[in-house]
């Protein structure tokens, strides 16, 4: 069957089962409900630590099939993913599932895992190039791996679509009742935001931490009320993989005049104007666009409401300017931003579901004015890929671009006409990751194109001088440029779903061929 | 020619950069055959920029290119190769008269030969050596094709062994002279770049000097140059 965005979509899917196809943006909100919670109460008096992590797996009965999660805010210093899954593996267990938020080159293990069976299911809302999506690409992985947003994650859980049995929350900072949070220890990582929906509906909550401190750990990210056991180790992550310095504005010439001309655009179109809001990525190139937005706001002397995200010290230091009143934050990038989350009250955390989640009373993406995106393709529908690379092999997943694309009033994708020798614009996007209607502008350093749909910013911008042109003449000017590429084979094998952020497919990953 | 108010140098080894030269706006973009290009490398740059200006979008920019000196044993070479495709002029490293009538000559057997229209190549030349420097008037008047001159400051500190400054007190008469040349012949003139490409307010401050001692342009290494040339030159 044909969803919304034309993909062909099987009804049924082997080892995940019948296919809700993608219906448009728009076209699941209304009625829902979160799914019911058991809950184990503990007494006066009932110790939550535990010694090992061999006593922590008896104690929630790991066995065949079960699905466990974990989080990636120490990203790729991440030690306590590969420390459960050796204890894991070493008992012999097999058929797990892998409900990671985010998944880094340092969780190699998981392939040796996947091909022995220990592991034949993951799901992700992130996923950075490397080892482990290659496997999944090469059809390693027993079922097809889920592929989700950061809002669509915490909904399908809290629905009950993905159920999880055991949570390891690596904290920290964690006290001996399961407070916890992540602005303080050696492994600092700021928020633990994508871990919420974790605590909160899993079967067993394990915080693992190499910071047990006296009761209680203040501030409290996630209560102990969720937790039920705690598990202290020598180290749970790499303070050099878990944040690297501070994120800084790219000094490449060509992203430079990109970030200038979406500036650009923000400003003719309205946006730059008090309470606006903004949320940008964290590389170069989108830091390079809120730097030129923090000079059209202080030229006009405008105070935003709130940035939003994955939270740079770049925005750290507008929040400090008094560009910005609060800052919403869903992951620390850095060293400032987790500073920022610890000392400044109007830097608040926010769960990955109040970020995203489409199925609750209203997200934080609904409040957002601007979003600035990347892509590794986008067509002449405006559809974005940000999850195979051109060759077909897994290196994203949505991450928050589909959600925050769906309810910011200007998306803005950002990007490089041409990338190696391939043209980012196409007739059609290896995979769609993210629905064209919920795209507005692409600006690239050759031209802008502006969404037919939007025919409100297509007037505003006719009266400058931004090069605007129709995308068919981007994409004609990266051919010419590259030339056209030939279609890529890919094997039949499913190896990867695509989830919109409502929980239907919007596309699928084909195996790739040797 | 209109007025110019920048020069984009770039090298013409580089693939990418040759692509992405022209979304800066440059009004010259100098494609560089000599500095940058070492010697085993020179005839394979010398087909790319070729190349590039057939093929790339440069439309909106006039292509100069800067050619190897005739002493090298390249220089003629890419005279012949470059001359046949559309372009604005070639920039003369090492200018003197006699270089510049050497290349008037090659030029005009190249035109013929090819049917190209006579005398449309412009020259630039480079002044960056002091005896260039003592003949800048006449090696503006060597030939009517020079249409402006670039003043190359890097290359006159290294013949005299000298370092170069933030506030270049060191290349102000020599500034001076070519600004004063170029404005008692009528022609263009590019000051040297300044080569801190991440201080844009250094740029804009040495930029305003030079437009004082009378220059009319400024060349850049970088496109991020190019709207600070382009304002302070307006």
């Amino acid at each position: 069957m044909k969803n919304n965005v034309g993909r062909d979509i099987p009804e049924y899917i082997e080892n995940y089962g019948p296919v809700k196809p993608f219906e448009g943006a728009s076209a699941n909100y209304g009625d829902c409900s979160r799914v019911s919670v058991n809950l184990r109460s503990v007494k006066p008096g009932e110790s939550k630590l535990v010694e090992t992590m061999d006593e922590v797996l008896d104690k929630v009965g790991i066995r065949d099939g079960m699905t466990v999660s974990f989080h990636h805010h120490l990203r790729n210093g991440d030690f306590v993913l590969n420390l459960v899954m050796a204890a894991i593996a070493k008992r012999g267990i097999k058929d797990i599932m892998v409900a990671a938020t985010g998944i880094f080159p340092i969780h190699e293990p998981l392939v040796g895992y996947m091909k022995d069976g220990t592991v034949t299911g993951i799901s992700v809302g992130y996923i950075a190039p490397g080892p482990v999506p290659k496997a999944i690409s090469k059809g390693i992985l027993k079922k097809p791996a889920v592929l989700m947003s950061h809002g669509g994650r915490p909904r399908a859980i809290e629905s009950g679509d993905a159920h999880i049995d055991v949570a390891f929350i690596a904290a920290p900072t964690a006290d001996s009742f399961g407070n916890m949070n992540g602005v303080y220890g050696k492994s600092a990582c700021g928020t633990l935001a994508y871990s919420v929906s974790d605590a909160q509906y899993a079967d067993y909550v394990v915080a693992v931490t190499d910071n047990l401190v006296p009761y209680p750990a203040c501030p409290i990210e996630i209560t102990q009320d969720y937790v039920d056991y705690i598990l202290k180790v020598d180290s749970i992550g790499d303070p050099g993989g878990i944040v690297s310095g501070t994120l800084k504005v790219t000094k490449d010439a060509v992203s430079l005049h990109i970030a200038e001309l979406a500036a650009q655009v923000i400003e003719a179109t309205g946006f730059i104007k008090n309470d606006m809001s903004l949320q940008t990525g964290a590389g170069g190139t989108s830091l390079a666009v809120a730097a030129e937005v923090r000079k059209f706001m202080i030229e006009k002397n405008v105070v935003g409401s709130f940035a939003a995200g994955g939270i740079t010290g770049y925005f750290t230091e507008m929040l400090k300017e008094g560009l910005f009143r609060n800052i919403f934050d869903v992951q620390c990038f850095d060293l400032k931003a987790i500073a920022s989350l610890r000392d400044n009250v109007k830097h608040q955390w926010m769960s990955g579901s109040l970020y995203g989640n489409p199925h609750n009373k209203g997200a934080v993406v609904n409040n957002l004015d601007v979003m600035i995106l990347g892509a590794t393709e986008i067509d002449i529908d405006f559809n974005v890929n940000v999850v195979t690379g051109s060759d077909g092999v897994i290196i994203g997943s949505s991450g928050g671009h589909n959600d925050t694309a769906a309810g910011s009033k200007l998306a803005i994708v950002v990007t490089n006409l041409t990338k190696g020798r391939l043209p980012v614009v196409r007739d059609k996007v290896t995979t769609v990751t993210t629905p064209g209607e919920s795209i507005d502008v692409l600006v690239t350093e050759r031209g802008i194109a502006v969404n037919p749909l939007r025919i409100d910013l297509i007037e505003k911008l006719k009266a400058t001088d931004l090069p605007v042109m129709p995308i068919e003449a981007l994409k004609n000017l990266a051919e010419r440029l590259t030339g056209k590429p030939d279609p890529i084979q890919l094997g039949d094998q499913i190896v990867a779903i695509v989830e919109y952020r409502d929980g239907t497919v919007i596309d699928v990953v084909r195996k790739t061929l040797d | 020619m209109s007025h110019n108010r920048s020069m984009l140098i770039i090298p013409g080894n580089s693939p990418k950069r040759l692509q992405d030269a022209p979304v800066f706006n440059p009004d010259i973009l100098v494609l560089d055959l000599a500095n940058g290009v070492k010697d085993e490398e020179k005839d394979s740059a010398r087909l790319l920029v070729k190349e590039a200006i057939d093929f790339m979008d440069y439309e909106r920019v006039q292509i100069v290119v800067r050619i190897n000196t005739l002493e090298s044993g390249f220089g003629a070479k890419d005279i012949e190769m470059i001359s046949c495709v559309n372009l604005t002029g070639l920039m003369i490293p090492h200018a003197n008269v006699e270089q510049i009538q050497e290349v008037e000559q090659i030029l005009a057997v190249v035109e013929k030969e090819t049917g190209l229209e006579q005398g449309k190549i412009q020259l630039f030349p480079v002044i960056e050596t002091v005896k260039s420097l003592e003949d800048t008037s006449a090696i503006l008047s060597a030939s009517r094709r020079v249409a402006g001159a670039f003043f190359n400051g890097d290359g006159l500190a290294k013949e005299l062994g000298i370092t170069r400054t933030q506030d270049g007190e060191e290349i102000l008469y020599a500034r001076s002279r070519v600004a004063m040349a170029c404005r008692v012949a009528g022609l263009d003139s590019f000051d040297t770049a300044y080569n801190d490409v991440n201080d844009l307010e250094g740029l804009e401050m040495d930029a305003n000097q030079t437009r004082n001692l009378g220059f009319t342009g400024k060349s850049a290494i970088n496109g991020r140059q190019i709207d600070i040339i382009h304002r302070v030159f307006a």
